[in-house]
């Protein structure tokens, strides 16, 4: 009895959610799936099953395997380096410093920014010649860069924004964590003779590592799935040096019209969201411990 | 005994990094504060005594319908964070209260939208929104995102917190199923949902590649979309007038949060906690 209750009661107020997700998240995902075996429907062509063509259209895209390459940098450098800053940032702020609202509003507030903000923003700072950078390093002789125009320079251009926005938003986890953490503990290891650097990597950084595991999932994921400052900034340029894989998907399938080589491109984006999945609920979680 | 002799070094040292980081950081938007407000002449040389100005933001505000912009983005939030409280709570309520054989598979499945975010499915998305006859407008843009895990995630931890006890208490006082999840669950969750609340409508306000594909029109661009359309029309011609613009479309948010500044930071640790 109380068992059907249940299912009556719980169904229906889980429907709307569940209409919402279907449509949005899972309809679309076995759609993408699908549509990554069809050719793409031109005029009055419709489309018709190419099965593995789009993919081996891929393997052969060397486009593709740059947004690929750049986006494994991309994540590479900003998720360690914004994270490592970030958990700097907290032991500062937990430190007791003087006028510490003030410091954390000024590495929290860049996170509040929306992304094109932020790269409009910076676009004037890597301006040729009169950009704020530009204008720093003349003086030193080293003016004269096109920071976004030049292949070498354009995608760190672009990491170097993705750090100072983010930084401040995984800071906000660490410091949580960090006030979790009883003082306790620290004063037992002073006690033992532990100076403040062996206080902070035998008892602090273990402490926080379910943080540093769930911040770097969450950073790894938003490193696949934040392109805005790329539209904003680069639109995948010069010679692709900035595409990333949404990137990609986006200028394919809105810029090209190619809807179904962007379908068999997202899966490829969706087996690598996947598999960061499997790792946090196979792996991860067993040191997580959601309650 | 080391320690001791470091005692007065080490607090120095830790502000100084403190804050030089902190210069660091908020330099860039200073400097955009800074042009903003002055001529365009002084945008790129810095001069202490350059005269200020407010002559920017009065062009930005005729160059570009922004009312109307800041208008769209103010639905879109609204609706999106309606929505995502209500369906939400039920979702996280029946969770909670009305667990039946496969709901934690479900609730599993109602996770994947962690990962897989309706902008990264943008494609299929799209073609969704165009059969159902809504591109191009406000109830579009915002219908992904209405049934949100991270919202049915967040409010599950809360309600499954809550003592069983209240809720019998309230059910032997003869209250049916929605009357104690608006009397006991709702009222307790409150910090979770200011929380979720701070959370969701700076990530909507912010939201920028889905409204872009999804709006064609003034009439339904939020002020992401706007600003970059303006951005795009002037770049190169005037940084003046693009950092004023700039400033002028994050100026509603960023207030917000230099007024409220605990509360959004203790809103997102709150959220982060899981």
């Amino acid at each position: 009895m109380k068992t059907s209750r249940n299912v009556i009661y719980g169904g229906l107020l889980l429907l709307p959610a569940a209409v919402l997700l279907w449509t949005f998240t899972y309809q679309p995902i076995v759609a993408t799936i699908l549509h990554s075996f069809y050719s793409t429907p031109r005029g009055r062509r419709s489309s018709v099953f190419i099965g593995l063509d789009h993919y081996e259209t891929m393997i052969a895209d060397p486009v593709f395997w740059k947004a690929v390459t750049n986006n494994v940098i991309y994540a590479a450098t900003t998720v360690p380096l914004s994270m490592g800053i970030a958990l700097a940032m907290a032991l500062f702020i937990n430190a007791k410093i003087r006028g510490q609202a003030a410091v954390r509003m000024s590495y929290f507030t860049p996170t509040v920014l929306p992304m094109v903000a932020i790269a409009n923003i910076w676009l004037f700072f890597y301006a040729p010649d009169y950009g704020l950078i530009d204008q720093i390093l003349r003086p030193f002789g080293l003016g004269g860069n096109n920071w976004l125009g030049n292949r070498e320079t354009a995608l760190p251009a672009l990491i170097v924004i993705t750090i100072w926005k983010e930084a401040g938003f995984f800071m906000i986890f660490y410091l949580a964590a960090l006030q979790q953490i009883s003082p306790s503990l620290l004063e037992a290891a002073s006690l033992e003779g532990a100076n403040a650097w062996q206080r902070f990597w035998r008892v602090t950084f273990p402490l926080l590592m379910p943080t540093t595991l769930f911040v770097s999932i969450n950073a790894v994921i938003g490193a696949f799935r934040l392109v805005d400052h790329v539209i904003a900034m680069t639109k995948g340029g010069p010679d692709n040096a900035t595409t990333l894989l949404l990137f990609y998907i986006y200028q394919v399938g809105f810029g090209f019209w190619d809807t179904g080589y962007a379908a068999a491109l997202t899966v490829v984006l969706l087996v690598v969201l996947m598999l960061i999945a499997v790792f946090q609920f196979g792996y991860a979680d067993k040191r997580i411990h959601y309650r | 005994m080391r320690e001791e002799r470091h005692s007065h070094l080490a607090p120095v040292l830790t502000n100084l990094g403190a804050w030089l980081l902190a210069v660091i950081w908020v330099s860039p938007l200073l400097y955009a504060f800074w042009t903003a407000f002055h001529p365009a002449s002084y945008a790129a040389r810095f001069d202490l005594f350059a005269p200020w100005t407010l002559e920017n933001f009065e062009r930005v505000w005729h160059a570009a319908p922004f009312v109307r912009y800041f208008a769209n983005t103010f639905m879109l939030v609204t609706l999106i964070l309606a929505c995502q409280l209500v369906i939400c709570t039920l979702a996280a309520y029946a969770f909670t209260a009305f667990p039946f054989r496969g709901s934690n598979v479900l609730f599993m499945l109602v996770l994947l939208q962690l990962m897989i975010m309706p902008e990264v499915l943008l494609v299929e998305n799209y073609r969704t929104l165009n059969t159902l006859n809504l591109l191009d407008t406000i109830l579009g843009m915002g219908l992904p995102y209405l049934a949100s895990a991270f919202g049915i995630f967040l409010l599950r931890q809360t309600f499954k917190s809550i003592p069983k006890e209240l809720e019998e208490a309230a059910r032997l006082e003869g209250a049916n199923a929605l009357q104690i999840l608006w009397r006991v669950f709702v009222p307790i969750a409150k910090p979770t949902y200011i929380a979720y609340a701070l959370v969701t409508v700076s990530y909507h306000w912010n939201n920028f590649l889905w409204p872009l594909v999804v709006t064609n029109s003034v009439d339904t661009r939020p002020i992401t979309v706007g600003l970059q359309v303006f951005a795009t029309v002037e770049q190169g011609v005037d940084w003046s007038l693009v950092t004023a613009a700039t400033l002028l479309s994050v100026a509603p948010l960023l207030i917000a949060f230099l007024l409220f500044q605990r509360q959004f930071v203790q809103s997102f640790m709150r959220a982060g906690i899981r």
